[in-house]
Order: structure tokens, then C-alpha cells, then sequence
């Protein structure tokens, strides 16, 4: 929401050449006005679709509410936060979560970063069929990829047991294949959005600086550490953002493939649980408020922590 | 010029919105339209190999004009079915006229008054000569709150050839020991399910009850006076049983993700020369037979028998499934609905169903048609296990002790006879108090 065309750093040199900090000009309230004006209809509706269930659900946590029982709903306060935050479960899961973030976001970055060199390197008149090979994963519902790969490893359909000899060796019988192949999943599907944002990234870095560099007898590999990688760091933390935020929702492969089995399940999957299966809304509201906290808490942590500027990455700096 | 344009550009979005609106009116017009003919019920019903939409054809036809039933599917699992229909139902939802039930979430739906209410009378009809396990699913608190349609449950399928060389006599009871022992001795495998789904509990709860037992001793009572008897002798004596089956060597590959399907799938491979399941692997085999997958010589090699016992001398408690038609107690025609269930549960309806689909009749009569008994040969011994059938537990909070017990007895080969029934009572007090999560 820019108040002014002007980029951050002219908007500074016209504020010390006018000489009046705090006021502001009769144009540039004008123009603040106008961001407004054109901004306002999606931010009210921003706050329409996001702000009132996010309200709705906090309301909703401080209440011991079952679906087919609302005669005797009744407010218990932070009782429901009490009972999540006091069972085991709860906190296998977010470690569960934290895990499968963890593995698919790392392996996803350097992958992501391998695909993106690829395009940008590319010939002009291979880069659409590349990059269109390469967003095919990500176009694919994730439901449909995670019985794809279901089949892919399971016992009787599967054809990855036979390629790697496994005999009978059972996929999804126990915690860390089933934990395998849901990250293999994960990531071969949103490898593809981190590499775009990362090729855009890679756009931005000046063919000026890699030129001098390699004028200066840069190799490769020094170019691409010295180079390439400082100048798009704003786009690799902005990749990284979104992605583990993505990652710390993960649902729909675990749904599919163990469908909680195994110990696998993921705090979406416990809001599910206790929401729709259960069908207690209080207690699950409350799950559901704890993973947006958690999402907060991650988001915080980059932007404050990583100093990710998320207008660098659009190319305002 | 400037004016002319601006008002071109305006002119634009009100000519889609003219658009738009007509196209609203059209769709709004077209609703209007079906509701003006006859009434029509929609039927909303489980998968199956198209037995319900020819039943609803048939009703349909039947009254002349009347009104119409139309189905409507619901997703392939039973969970997951509950879950659609009281989401809906929960929010009173008035196109549900007539549904497919699973028997274990009856209670649910009773209890949350999402049922319309069964005349006396009509509950006398549609429950005479029906099978007792059907009828006691189709009960809560003592009334008949659906009509019962079809009635399932579990044999014990066994190769004629296999259980021949173990030497093991299956023309009388016999117990999971004995089948563990000739499975072993010849090799091959018990497919049983054992995946962290609903098959898991119907299997628990058939072991619990064939030792005698009870999981759930006062299904209605209030959720946190519940007593359960899961964590008695008997039910002890079934984790018994159950840890044996995934410990031996029979208990043959994947039994952790092991459901219906892949159970059936063993078995038709000759991997498995014991299975309990249900009545659709008959069928299935055929069919099997007719795409050449399975060669006739094999589906004479099945046999079938009463479901395993627990104890020589103590008669099994095997499985009870099928489907119950509830009324939607937000129905608009419930009087409609009423009897156009009425139709759909005709002895002629039941024996289509069975014969054409696989699902065994709730009325006893069915069983003794001559199109039933010749596509269905063991259809005596399905009748003979329904009489003695024993259904989950009738609870309005089925979903946490199935839940529980999928949590608890999950992956079978873990179950400890002296830790899991006592932990899975626990839970299930906890989670019925809501003290845990689930």
C-alpha cells in the first residue's frame, strides 16, 4: 500500500529538499488519498474473507460446542487451549509439522535454486517449454499428486518396490518411510513455485556486476556465492516465507496417504480431526488458533528476524 | 469525445451485469421449474455398482407420477459420509429426504434429531421378518428411528485346498488359534484388516464380542458416566487373539495398511488361503473370473464358514454392517420419504440388490429366494451369521471410541493385552470428558 509513485529513497532527498518532515504536500496527501481509494475495496474484502473466520474461530475456542449438540453449548474460557496445550498429541504433531517443514523447505530451496539456474540459463527458445515442463508438478492438485505417489509406493500397485528390490518392505507401515514419502511428494510438487520465485530473483541480479566479476577472473562458483546469491537474497528469503508457511499447513498428502497413521499427523490434520470428524467446533477452533499463532509466529520471525523486506522482492528497492 | 468514451465504458459493465442477471433469473426460473412437477425426493446414497439408483428408477415408476426419487452420492467412506451428512444436516438442510446410514452413526443422528420420527406402525412393518442384528441397528432407545435396507457381515473365506491339506475341519466352529496354526503349518496368510481405518475397529469389536465381551456397557448414557468393558478379562483375551494374528507369520505382508479391498486381493492371489470379509469378494471373484484375472478352478477352491472363534465351545460374535435408510428430519416431504423408503426395502428390492450387488437382504425371507440362494450360495451362512452378529457400539459419540480404538490398536502388531485395552478405556473417558484430543 505505497502512498506515492516515488521510490523510498527520492521520497527522502524530496522530503529534506522541501524541508518539511512531518507535513506532508497537498499532492502527496492527494496521492496518499488515492491509495487508499484504490486500495480499499480489497483491503475491506481482505478483511471480510480473512479477518471475520480468524475472529469467528477465537470466538468460537472459548466455547465447549459439539456440531449435533448446540442446546448445550457452553463458554469455558481458555479451557480448550488448556486441554490441547496439556496432550501429548498436540505437540508430536507440530513437531511432526515442524519436520516435514523443515526437510521439504530445505531440500525444495536447493532443488528450487537448481531449476531456476536451468531456466535463466536457458536458450530464449527453450525457456517456455522448460518452464512449463517444470510447473507441471505444481499445477496438479495436491490431492490427486498424493495418491499418485500413494500408488506409487504402495504394496500391491506400486512400482517402486520392484525398481528398488524392496521385496514386501511396507511404505506406509511405519513413521519414517511413511514420513519419506509424503516429503518426496510435497516436494516434487512445490519445488516448481520456489524456483519461479527464485528465477525471478535471479532476473533482478545485474549482468553489469557478473560481467565485472568475471572480468576480474571470477570463477563460477565464486560468482554464484559472491555474486548471484547476495544480490537476490530478498528473493530467496521471500521464496523461503511463503514456502514454510505452505509447508506448515501440510494436509492433503497425509490425508491421503496414512490418513493420520503411523504418528504422522500434522496440526491441520488434528484441526480436521477434532473439527469435522469430532465435530467438537470449540476444541477445534482452538487448534486452528494455535496454527494461525504458530503462522504468526513463523512470519514474525522472518520479517523481523530475517529482515525480509517483501518490497525488495518486487523490485522497489 | 472524452464524455462519449466515459459513457461506452459505463455502458460496458452494465450490459454484463443485464447478463449476468439473466442468466441468474434463467438458472432461478429452472429450479422453479422442477419444483413445480412432481415432488422429488433425493436419496442420498453410499457407492455401489449401481443398485440404489435402479432401486430409486423402480420406486419411481412405482407411484405412477407421484414423485420422483433421485440419488445423490456420497464419498466412498463411511467416515466420511457421516461427516458430509451432519455438516448438512446441521445445518438443516431440507434436501436430504432419504439417506444411506452406516449403523454405527445411527445413534448419532437420532440423538442430534436430524431423523424424522418413524410412525409406530410403520416401524412394525419394515422391521417384521427383518434380521435381529438389523434391527437392533436400526434402534436407539428402544425405538426404530431408520428403516433397515441391507444387513452385512463377515465369514470366514478359506480355500477348500489349503484348509484341506492343514487338516482343518471348517464344517463346525473354529477358533483363531486353530486357523493361526494351519495357516502357519501351510504357509500362507490370515487376511485380516489392519489399517488405521473403520475395518480396524470391526474387527476389534468382532474379537472383543466373539470373547464375550462388550466395548461400550452403557452406550446412552451421558458421555462422561459411560462405563466401558474393553478393559475387562474378556477383552484382555481379545487383544490376546489379536496380538497373536499380527505376530505369527500369517498375518502376511502390509498388515498395517491392509483394508477390504487388498484383503480380497491376497485372497484371489492364492497369498492368502484365509480371509475374513465380507460377502463382496464372492462377486468380486466372479468378476474376477470373467476379465480372466482368476481362473474358475480357483473360485471353486473358496470356501466359506462362520466367522472365527475366540474359545472352542464359545459361539463367534462376527461382524454387522449394511445400510439403514434415516429420514431427513428437515425434509419437506417426510410423509413421501416414509414410503418411498417403504418401496425401496421390498423383499423384491432386497433380492435385486443382493443378487445384482452383492449386499446381502436385512429381511430372513430374501434368503430363501431361489435367485439369491443360486447366486449366492453360501447366502445360509450369511443369514446364520446376521442371526448372531454383534453390532459396534451404539453410542451418539461412536466416532471417539472407533476413533480411539483405531488410535490405540493401531499397528496391530503393538497390541498388548495387558496395556491396550486399559489405555484405550482411558482414552475414551479422557476424550469423552474432553480432557485429550483424538
Amino acid at each position: 500500500m505505497s502512498s506515492t509513485t516515488l521510490a523510498p529513497g527520492e521520497q527522502e532527498r524530496a522530503r529534506t529538499a522541501s524541508g518539511r518532515r512531518p507535513g506532508l504536500t497537498d499532492r502527496a496527501k492527494a496521492e496518499r488519498r488515492l491509495g487508499w481509494m484504490l486500495a480499499g475495496p480489497a483491503f475491506a474484502v481482505m478483511l471480510l474473507v480473512t479477518a471475520y473466520p480468524i475472529l469467528q474461530a477465537v470466538y468460537e475456542s472459548l466455547f465447549d460446542f459439539r456440531l449435533t449438540d448446540p442446546d448445550n453449548r457452553s463458554f469455558t474460557g481458555l479451557t480448550n487451549y488448556w486441554v490441547i496445550l496439556t496432550d501429548w498429541i498436540w505437540w508430536r504433531s507440530l513437531l511432526v509439522t515442524l519436520l516435514i517443514t523443515v526437510v521439504t523447505v530445505a531440500v525444495e530451496l536447493v532443488l528450487g535454486f537448481g531449476l531456476a539456474l536451468v531456466m535463466h540459463r536457458a536458450l530464449t527458445t527453450l525457456r517456455p517449454i522448460i518452464r512449463t515442463a517444470i510447473l507441471i508438478p505444481y499445477a496438479i492438485i495436491t490431492v490427486v499428486s498424493a495418491f499418485a505417489w500413494q500408488y506409487a509406493f504402495a504394496l500391491d500397485t506400486g512400482f517402486v518396490n520392484p525398481w528398488l528390490n524392496l521385496g514386501a518392505f511396507n511404505w506406509f507401515g511405519s513413521f519414517s518411510p511413511s514420513i519419506v514419502v509424503i516429503c518426496l511428494s510435497e516436494i516434487w510438487k512445490t519445488t516448481p513455485f520456489i524456483s519461479l520465485l527464485l528465477l525471478a530473483g535471479l532476473a533482478q541480479v545485474s549482468e553489469d556486476l557478473q560481467e565485472a566479476a568475471k572480468v576480474d577472473g571470477a570463477t563460477w562458483w565464486e560468482r554464484l556465492r559472491k555474486v548471484t546469491i547476495p544480490n537476490m537474497k530478498a528473493a530467496i528469503m521471500v521464496a523461503l516465507l511463503f514456502r514454510t508457511l505452505d509447508a506448515f499447513r501440510v494436509f492433503d498428502n497425509i490425508f491421503i496417504m496414512t490418513n493420520g497413521a503411523n504418528g504422522t499427523e500434522s496440526v491441520s490434520f488434528l484441526a480436521y480431526r477434532q473439527t469435522i470428524s469430532r465435530l467438537e467446533i470449540g476444541l477445534g477452533s482452538a487448534v486452528s488458533v494455535l496454527l494461525f499463532l504458530c503462522v504468526v509466529l513463523i512470519s514474525a520471525l522472518f520479517i523481523k528476524g530475517f529482515k525480509v523486506d517483501l518490497s525488495q522482492a518486487r523490485g522497489e528497492k | 469525445m472524452a464524455s462519449q468514451s466515459r459513457s461506452v465504458r459505463a455502458r460496458r459493465p452494465r450490459a454484463w451485469a443485464g447478463l449476468v442477471a439473466a442468466a441468474l433469473l434463467a438458472t432461478g426460473l429452472a429450479a422453479c421449474g422442477t419444483e413445480s412437477g412432481p415432488p422429488t425426493l433425493s436419496w442420498y446414497i453410499n457407492p455401489d455398482s449401481g443398485g440404489q439408483a435402479e432401486i430409486a428408477g423402480r420406486c419411481t415408476a412405482a407411484t405412477q407420477g407421484r414423485y420422483r426419487i433421485e440419488t445423490t452420492l456420497l464419498p466412498r467412506e463411511a467416515s466420511a459420509q457421516r461427516e458430509q451428512l451432519v455438516r448438512r444436516l446441521a445445518a438443516n438442510d431440507s434436501s436430504i429426504d432419504l439417506m444411506s446410514l452406516d449403523p454405527p452413526f445411527i445413534p448419532e443422528f437420532a440423538e442430534a434429531g436430524f431423523l424424522a420420527e418413524i410412525p409406530e406402525d410403520v416401524a412394525t412393518e419394515v422391521t417384521d421378518g427383518v434380521v435381529e442384528s438389523a434391527v437392533q441397528g436400526s434402534t436407539w432407545e428402544g425405538r426404530v428411528v431408520t428403516v433397515p435396507f441391507w444387513a452385512n457381515t463377515q465369514l470366514l473365506w478359506y480355500r477348500k485346498s489349503v484348509a484341506q491339506a492343514a487338516g482343518l475341519d471348517l464344517s463346525g466352529p473354529v477358533t483363531w488359534d486353530q486357523l493361526i496354526e494351519a495357516a502357519t503349518a501351510q504357509n500362507t496368510t490370515i487376511a485380516a484388516q489392519g489399517i488405521r481405518a473403520e475395518a480396524l475397529t470391526v474387527l476389534v469389536n468382532a474379537v472383543v464380542a466373539s470373547a464375550g465381551g462388550t466395548i461400550v456397557l452403557t452406550p446412552d448414557a451421558p458421555p462422561d458416566e459411560v462405563e466401558l468393558g474393553i478393559d475387562d478379562a474378556r477383552g484382555r483375551r481379545a487383544a490376546e487373539v489379536i496380538q497373536n494374528i499380527a505376530n505369527s507369520a500369517a498375518a502376511g505382508p502390509a498388515l498395517n495398511t491392509r483394508n477390504e479391498d487388498a484383503s480380497a486381493t491376497l485372497f484371489e492371489q492364492g497369498a492368502a488361503a484365509f480371509m475374513v470379509n465380507w460377502p463382496f469378494v464372492f462377486p468380486r471373484g466372479q468378476g474376477a473370473v470373467e476379465d480372466g484375472t482368476l481362473t474358475q478352478s480357483a473360485l471353486d477352491d473358496y470356501g466359506w464358514a462362520l466367522y472365527p472363534a475366540v474359545d472352542a465351545g464359545t459361539p463367534s460374535a462376527p461382524p454387522y454392517g449394511g445400510i439403514n435408510l434415516g429420514i431427513g428430519a428437515f425434509s419437506e416431504h417426510p410423509d413421501l420419504a416414509l414410503e418411498a423408503a417403504q418401496c425401496i426395502v421390498s423383499a423384491e428390492n432386497q433380492a435385486y440388490y443382493f443378487v445384482t450387488n452383492g449386499n446381502p437382504a436385512a429381511l430372513e425371507s430374501v434368503y430363501d429366494d431361489q435367485e439369491v440362494v443360486q447366486a449366492f450360495p453360501m447366502a445360509s451362512t450369511i443369514r446364520e451369521s446376521l442371526r448372531r452378529a454383534a453390532p459396534r457400539p451404539q453410542t451418539p459419540y461412536y466416532n471417539e471410541v472407533s476413533s480411539t480404538i483405531q488410535r490405540t490398536w493401531h499397528p496391530l502388531g503393538s497390541v498388548n493385552p495387558a496395556t491396550t485395552p486399559a489405555r484405550t478405556a482411558d482414552i475414551i473417558r479422557a476424550v469423552l470428558r474432553k480432557e485429550d484430543l483424538l
